[in-house]
């Protein structure tokens, strides 16, 4: 069967006819495997395809799977010999070595604590073995990660929602910006971070973003300035 | 536990089955959830994983998938105990378990009420739970049962509890949705094999309705969570 792109697709269909790049090779992302005779469908989802030869599936998930090179934002649950032990709401815990930031030496340990939110991106990730964190890029800066001090709010999202929010035409964090000023830091596991300038601010941003998931991209405006108007009159 | 049916609530028409009915997504900390009904008969699911595993029941190369079955009233006992094993076993044909290693999925199927059509009908909210926490499976798979009586050529599918009693043989049949082979079968009473592959091929055909179930109740599912847009 070709691949209806859009539509709902359920677990055991399978599809063929994908696209190709020039070198003959497709890509296929979650919710789609290769067997030996054809491409199956393992969970119920939308069909996405992304040029030119990207395929996966869209589901509405809850729970998190570490992925290599995910941004995410984990709780510190324990500080070990070497390492912290990262709560990324996956199946497994992370760790995070000391050494894996911004200008930490042997010497010059980072002040983390255990209850901290750490914003990371994942270094290690498969299914055989435990995931590892890091709080750097490449060439050693923080580049944004790092320990998330100084307050706000931390709130839990579906995980579509949270893919929707980065989406770069998503006008939800544009709409709110433009609205008032926040801080904020979307990690891809379900959770975000956000601060505004004050706490009532800080409440209100956390529930415009954990109520619009149910918000279509076109309302979005309407909804977010309804929502900030009202808070107005609190002040 | 038998509730006796209403009066006037009889389903006796062996050709058309009782009505589904059920919702998915109820639970707010469950990975996946969802109650669902045959006629009387309720059942609420919710799936859980895959997370972290006790070392003791922990497999190096797969999932364990961990099958929980509460009645509605008491204790589980022997009988729950082996529809735990059944059930659990029926879902791990359907789940990719060697996606993850060392894991754990977590099925907890509670009865809400018992009248008639009870494993099948725990087996479709499991299944129903498992779909909606996104685990990764092969095909879906739905249950349908059915009961011959005494005199009758035609077996009943999915009985009322009134119309258990009676019953001579009880069947039931868990199907996958792909080439609509046999998953689970499980069988009571004294039938000959005529009857028991008469019964199998009228549960495969009333499977159908139940898989157009299951898709009609995932695309409600989606399209309040806004993932077309």
């Amino acid at each position: 069967m070709a691949p209806k792109l859009g539509t709902l697709m359920f677990p055991g269909e399978s599809i063929d006819d994908l696209k190709t790049d020039k070198n003959g090779k497709t890509i296929l992302g979650p919710g789609l495997r290769r067997t030996y005779a054809a491409i199956h469908i393992i969970k119920a989802g939308i069909l996405q395809f992304k040029e030119p030869n990207e395929y996966w599936i869209e589901s509405p998930e809850k729970r998190y799977i570490a992925t290599k090179g995910d941004s995410v934002i984990g709780i510190v649950t324990q500080r070990t010999g070497d390492a912290f032990r990262i709560d990324i709401g996956a199946s497994e815990q992370a760790s995070l070595s000391y050494m894996a930031f911004e200008g930490a030496t042997k010497k010059n340990r980072p002040d983390v604590k255990v209850g901290d939110i750490i914003y990371a991106r994942l270094q290690v990730a498969n299914k055989d073995m435990e995931p590892e964190l890091v709080c750097m890029d490449s060439t050693g800066r923080s580049n944004g990660y790092g320990v998330i001090r100084d307050g706000g709010f931390m709130i839990k999202c579906p995980l579509h929602h949270i893919r929707r929010i980065l989406r770069p035409n998503c006008p939800l964090l544009k709409t709110l910006g433009d609205m008032m000023p926040y801080e904020t830091a979307v990690g891809i596991n379900g959770r975000i971070w956000v601060k505004g300038r004050s706490t009532i601010e800080t409440i209100t941003i956390a529930n415009i973003i954990s109520d619009s998931e149910h918000c279509s991209d076109s309302d979005m405006k309407t909804f977010v300035k309804s929502r900030v108007h009202a808070l107005s009159g609190l002040h | 536990m038998k509730i006796p049916l209403p009066p006037g609530n009889k389903m006796s028409s062996s050709s058309k089955s009782q009505q589904l009915k059920g919702k998915m997504h109820l639970l707010s900390q469950a990975d996946g959830s969802c109650s669902l009904s045959v006629g009387q008969t309720a059942f609420m699911a919710a799936v859980y994983g895959p997370r972290e595993v006790k070392m003791n029941k922990e497999k190096v190369d797969k999932a364990v998938i961990e099958f929980m079955y509460r009645p509605k009233v008491g204790q589980s006992g022997c009988g729950e105990r082996f529809w735990e094993t059944l059930v659990g076993n029926t879902c791990e044909t359907a789940i990719l378990c060697s996606l993850h290693p060392r894991k754990s999925v977590g099925i907890i199927v509670q009865e809400l009420q018992n009248s008639g059509s009870q494993l099948a009908c725990c087996i479709n909210a499991a299944f129903l739970a498992l779909l909606d926490a996104c685990v990764p499976v092969r095909y879906m798979v739905a249950a349908t049962c059915c009961i011959i009586t005494e005199g009758s050529t035609e077996p009943i599918l999915s009985p009322t509890a009134v119309q258990e009693e009676n019953a001579i043989a009880h069947m039931t049949f868990a199907f996958d949705s792909v080439d609509h082979n046999v998953v689970c079968s499980h069988t009571t009473g004294c039938f000959s094999e005529d009857q028991f592959q008469l019964c199998l091929e009228v549960c495969r055909k009333a499977n159908k309705q139940v898989f157009d179930f299951y898709r009609e109740a995932l695309r409600e599912r989606l399209s309040g969570s806004m993932i077309e847009c």
